[in-house]
């Protein structure tokens, strides 16, 4: 137990520090339902991104995941409490911010090539100059030959990628993803986090990845983050010491990567099967 | 028995294929023809039917007429024109009616689908006298405009245009509420500014809705303008048949219906080809029967 809790180091919550890339200190997120209960989304959450490092969200089903995401978008306010991006409170979306979502939310209007100029277009880039950088980032996520494809002619993990090139082209310095491949089968999702991974190293950007597969999770991050089951809050953060670079289709045999999965699941499964009795109960 | 090399397999495997494929056309082309065949016979036996009953006077040809009547009637009007001045001119004038109509109506429709889609707030005030006017038998409207608008084009094309508004309105009110909400967070994401979100993700999505939309109100177009004719005018088809009515000229009823029917499945052809044009993105149904 000593050697496992060695690898997958427990780490306490302190109050962030002032030059993190994302900083949500002791934020508490209440909404009015529409038939005029108070909910509390989340409670008493600290978390803290430093430039650069890739920290990952799990928890059971329903506990506040993709709310922290919404949070440092600014699309959500925090009821107490305050969440600051590259030191700046949140105050609109920022431009720093890209964000990979769980549906698919290309436009199925839009050639790949068009979805994928879209943010620079949207940014007032001329365009000879959006659908140059487009173009180099479709081939960058090996689309070249897709460039006048419509989404709906793609397969899942090819708009996957056209998903990601349409979010990395804006060169986010914060990237935020909401279970961005639980659709994929198996093999596709482990494509996808090497590519993911790739892009990351290049581009250092502070990434925020929300998942319920907690070897996904360890796979990619620097650090997890175990919510309880809601209203959630932190109940253990962990930073993962495996080394980079990290091959996703080999990690899951990887020892060490086993021992790290075995002690964060011991913490999570009480949450998981509290959030599941609960589930029951109320029919959610 | 003697063993087949693993080529002459894979050729045997394609020409078996080649083969399949043949069939499976050929019997697609088979029922192609079948349908066609059978909706003529349709035609042609009702046709027949109803021609046989007129001339041994089971069906009484003063009220119904018959189609060799009302073939003579349009021939008679096309080479030697209507009592009102030739027919190309009124077929003009309903048509030149019910396009304005179509386009003010549709235009409006969506400009206020759009505005009342995008502002909840406008969109509760309103909706009550939306439901409001809805629910009024738009059709006795004519009378107003008539009076108001007098007997010329304007009075038609104003109903027209109140046929069509509320139906497009409507659709394209749907199709902006059901615009998907990860698409729009997407696009604000990405940078876009609420006009840039309403121009790119808003309309595009609305887009299907709006074009059913189109369909069935250009048709509520025609009826709106031949009403319009039929209440007061001095020229188009509504008011070549209420003339007709007055007559007790049965074929020239059917024979204005007719040509009223050609114009709107013209109309309706060019719709349809523009709807293709315009949402050429959509996945092609992949089996199309018929036609």
């Amino acid at each position: 137990m000593q050697l496992q809790t060695m690898a997958a180091e427990k780490l306490s919550q302190a109050a962030p520090p002032a030059d993190a890339a994302i900083a949500i200190d002791d934020v508490t997120l209440r909404f009015v339902t529409p038939d005029g209960h108070m909910m509390t989304a989340i409670r008493d959450f600290t978390m803290t991104v430093a430039r650069g490092e890739f920290a990952c969200v799990v928890g059971p089903t329903g506990c506040g995941k993709s709310t922290t995401l919404n949070l440092v978008t600014g699309l959500l306010r925090p009821t107490t409490g305050n969440v600051r991006v590259m030191g700046n409170p949140v105050t609109e979306i920022s431009r720093d911010i890209g964000f990979v979502f769980q549906a698919d939310a290309l436009f199925p209007w839009r050639s790949v090539i068009d979805n994928v100029a879209a943010g620079p277009l949207y940014r007032g880039t001329p365009k000879a100059q959006a659908y140059d950088r487009a173009r180099d980032w479709i081939a960058r996520v090996g689309l070249a030959r897709f460039e006048k494809h419509y989404p709906h002619q793609l397969s899942g993990g090819m708009r996957k990628r056209v998903a990601l090139a349409q979010t990395f082209i804006n060169q986010p310095k914060i990237l935020l993803m909401d279970e961005p491949f639980s659709a994929l089968d198996m093999q596709t999702r482990t494509a996808m986090q090497d590519e993911l991974l790739d892009l990351w190293s290049e581009l250092k950007s502070s990434v925020v990845f929300v998942t319920h597969d907690l070897e996904e999770a360890v796979a990619l991050a620097d650090k997890v983050y175990v919510l309880t089951a809601g209203p959630g809050t932190v109940k253990s953060v962990y930073r993962i010491d495996l080394p980079r670079p990290r091959v996703m289709a080999d990690i899951r045999y990887d020892q060490k990567f086993i021992e790290i999965a075995k002690v964060i699941w011991n913490d999570l499964r009480e949450e998981v099967q509290l959030g599941q009795s609960r589930g029951l109960q109320t029919g959610h | 028995m003697t063993a087949i090399s693993p080529t002459d397999r894979a050729a045997v495997r394609a020409t078996s294929i080649v083969a399949a494929e043949a069939r499976a056309r050929a019997r697609l082309r088979r029922r192609h023809a079948l349908v066609i065949g059978l909706r003529l016979a349709i035609l042609i036996v009702s046709l027949a039917l109803w021609e046989l009953g007129a001339y041994y006077n089971i069906i009484d040809p003063f009220f119904f007429s018959s189609p060799s009547g009302i073939w003579e009637q349009i021939w008679s009007w096309v080479t030697e024109g209507t009592s009102q001045g030739p027919l190309w001119l009124q077929i003009y004038v309903t048509l030149e009616e019910t396009f304005l109509g179509f386009a003010i109506g549709a235009v409006g429709g969506i400009a206020a689908g759009i505005i009342l889609g995008r502002n909840k707030l406008l969109a509760d005030v309103f909706s009550i006298y939306i439901k409001i006017a809805n629910s009024v038998p738009r059709v006795v409207l004519g009378s107003v405009f008539i009076i108001a608008l007098g007997l010329g084009m304007a009075s038609k094309v104003a109903l027209a245009v109140v046929m069509v508004f509320f139906v497009v309105f409507a659709n394209a009110f749907q199709g902006v509420r059901e615009a998907d909400r990860a698409m729009i967070a997407n696009a604000q994401i990405l940078g876009a500014s609420p006009y840039q979100i309403t121009r790119t993700v808003i309309i595009p999505s609305a887009m299907s809705w709006i074009l059913a939309s189109l369909h069935v109100s250009f048709g509520f177009a025609l009826v709106g303008a031949v009403v319009g004719e039929f209440l007061g005018a001095k020229q188009g088809m509504g008011l070549l048949i209420s003339t007709a009515q007055g007559a007790f000229n049965a074929n020239g009823v059917f024979a204005a219906m007719i040509i009223l029917a050609v114009m709107a499945l013209v109309v309706e052809f060019l719709i349809t080809r523009f709807e293709n044009y315009v949402v050429k993105w959509r996945p092609a149904p992949f089996n199309e029967q018929g036609t």
